[in-house]
């Protein structure tokens, strides 16, 4: 129970947190924030390692579904995220 | 030291490094250091985690990120901006999906290891696959209807509200008894395929015009549903960022909201604006239009001081934004004030029509918000919309009776003059006439955007 209330405390704070920071992204850059935000979600790679990395057949696999599609996102993410910021520095 | 605190110590390091990466997207000059700090983050955080104790082999491990790593990678060069929606609309669909799958994993590890899951964790089990499953499919729908697979218009059929209550009622019903019976699989499947086929029938009802807002809301269901996640293993680091991405999405699906002046409601269950009692296109069009050569319109800006540029997607679709930068640039060079002026929904995701811009070597600073730029139409002696109809639609001001009434304008129709891009008179998403293309001050200039624009720098240079 502790455990949880714990985890429920990190949730909301870190809400705010995202709403505090992310209210201060200018709409120029609200595609690349989606796309940002998008590869930083991807972040649920870490449960899919733990799952392919098991030595269980049926959860190894699941694992390997899931790495696939988060790293998918986590790749595909910063990489067409970085390839937009670009297009916004060399004016500078 | 202890494996497990070094590991969830580099976990908090790693969210603290995606707090400031998100933080530099805060100004175009600090944003791709921004965004390197996340990946910073993101490497830490799966490097750390092959130092696991429960992981026995890497085999797995290694190809699942080749396979994943090649497809976004060649996703991520491969893409065209303008499709920039629709690649966004998958990788919220691929994270949707990881959450489902990690769940589901999880799930079968606690049950070969013949223990039980705890009710928390049976209940955050049941949140991933529920907000994951829809996420990944209404995702796969809108992507389908952005790349016009299928069709884009709202799909509409009776008793499609209470299929959808009954499809929710039935995934709530699904996660109890999987709280109940942490020890059955089968129920947590059962209650993917009730929220896949949820995803798909959410989404299908919303029309073109919405899609920003539904890209905007599973961005934040993809993150919601990572954190979800974070509950079922307990992993701070899942949860964090899933609430930043949460947020996130939350905070741009407003914006988008008010951006048409639409309540989440409505857009989500299809509903449109007030129908419209409003004059037919004859009524307003008859006799009114007056249609301008680019010599015409050469003349007009020969003399101007101050232009404003009202893209719209049209633009993107001609592929004019190389041309407007040539025009930009001949006008800036005879002493012309050239600005651009951004609707929030102008493209086809927030802040769409900026990156379209970018591409086109349109510095930043030119790019004006609405808020910023319509004060200053009334100094303006030409503005030039291309390729945007709703968004410069007049009536959303005058007609309470419109679809479109309180949507937020530009209002363009107070420069002096107003020249309008397009192929026809054909109405735009909202599919009502648009008095602006009939007013005293508007020209309109029928064709191809690019070609237009072409024809137009041409006799600029010629007079």
């Amino acid at each position: 129970m502790e455990a949880l209330i714990a985890a429920i405390t990190i949730f909301v704070l870190a809400i705010f947190v995202g709403f505090e920071v992310i209210t201060k992204v200018p709409p120029t850059l609200h595609t690349p924030l989606m796309s940002g935000s998008n590869a930083i979600s991807g972040i649920t790679v870490i449960g899919a390692l733990l799952a392919a990395g098991a030595g269980d057949t049926g959860t190894s696999l699941l694992g390997f579904i899931a790495i696939v599609f988060a790293t998918i996102n986590v790749v595909g993410g910063f990489l067409v995220t970085h390839r937009m910021l670009e297009m916004f520095r060399k004016k500078d | 030291m202890n494996k497990t605190v070094l590991i969830n110590l580099v976990y908090l390091l790693a969210s603290v490094l995606f707090i400031f990466g998100l933080k530099g997207l805060s100004h175009p000059r600090t944003a791709v250091r921004g965004n390197l700090t996340g990946a910073a983050g993101m490497l830490l955080a799966i490097v750390v985690t092959l130092l696991h104790q429960q992981i026995v082999g890497y085999g797995v491990i290694i190809a699942g990120i080749l396979v994943g790593g090649i497809i976004g990678a060649w996703m991520a060069f491969a893409i065209r901006m303008t499709a920039m929606p629709q690649m966004v609309a998958l990788l919220n669909g691929f994270g949707g999906g990881a959450s489902v799958v990690v769940a589901g994993a999880e799930l079968h590890k606690v049950l070969v290891e013949s223990a039980a899951l705890t009710t928390d964790v049976a209940i955050a089990t049941a949140a991933s696959g529920i907000i994951g499953a829809v996420t990944f499919w209404g995702s796969l729908v809108a992507y389908a209807k952005l790349e016009e697979l299928m069709a884009g218009k709202a799909v509409l059929f009776p008793g499609q509200q209470v299929i959808n209550a009954l499809l929710g009622v039935g995934a709530l019903l699904l996660a109890v008894l999987l709280v109940m019976n942490p020890g059955a699989a089968y129920l947590y499947w059962l209650l993917v395929l009730t929220a896949s086929v949820l995803g798909v029938l959410l989404v299908i009802p919303i029309g073109g015009a919405d899609m920003p807002v539904v890209i905007s809301l599973l961005n934040s269901y993809s993150g919601l549903a990572a954190a979800a996640t974070g509950f079922v293993l307990y992993n701070n680091v899942l949860i964090i960022t899933g609430s930043l991405v949460g947020a996130s999405g939350i905070i741009l699906t407003r914006i988008m909201c008010k951006a048409m002046n639409r309540s989440l409601t409505h857009v989500l269950f299809g509903v449109l604006g007030p129908t419209s009692e409003t004059a037919t296109a004859d009524e307003i069009y008859a006799g009114k239009v007056k249609a301008a050569t680019p010599d015409e319109v050469a003349l007009l800006f020969d003399t101007a001081r101050r232009a404003v540029i009202v893209p719209g997607y049209g633009m993107a679709v001609a592929q004019a934004q190389h041309a407007v930068r040539d025009l930009t640039n001949l006008l800036e060079s005879r002493g012309c004030e050239v600005e651009f002026a951004i609707h929030p929904v102008a493209g086809r995701m927030p802040g769409h029509m900026n990156v379209l811009l970018a591409e086109a070597n349109i510095p930043y600073e030119k790019l004006k918000e609405m808020d910023e730029v319509n004060p200053t139409f009334e100094q303006t002696d030409v503005a030039l919309v291309i390729g945007a109809n709703d968004v410069v639609n007049p009536l959303a001001r005058t007609d309470p009776h419109s679809p479109i009434a309180g949507m937020p304008i530009l209002n363009v129709d107070y420069a002096r003059t107003v020249v309008v891009v397009k192929r026809s008179l054909s109405p735009g998403f909202a599919g009502i006439p648009n008095p602006l293309f009939a007013a005293d001050n508007t020209l309109m200039m029928f064709g191809d955007g690019k070609k237009a624009l072409l024809e137009l720098i041409a006799a600029l240079k010629a007079a």
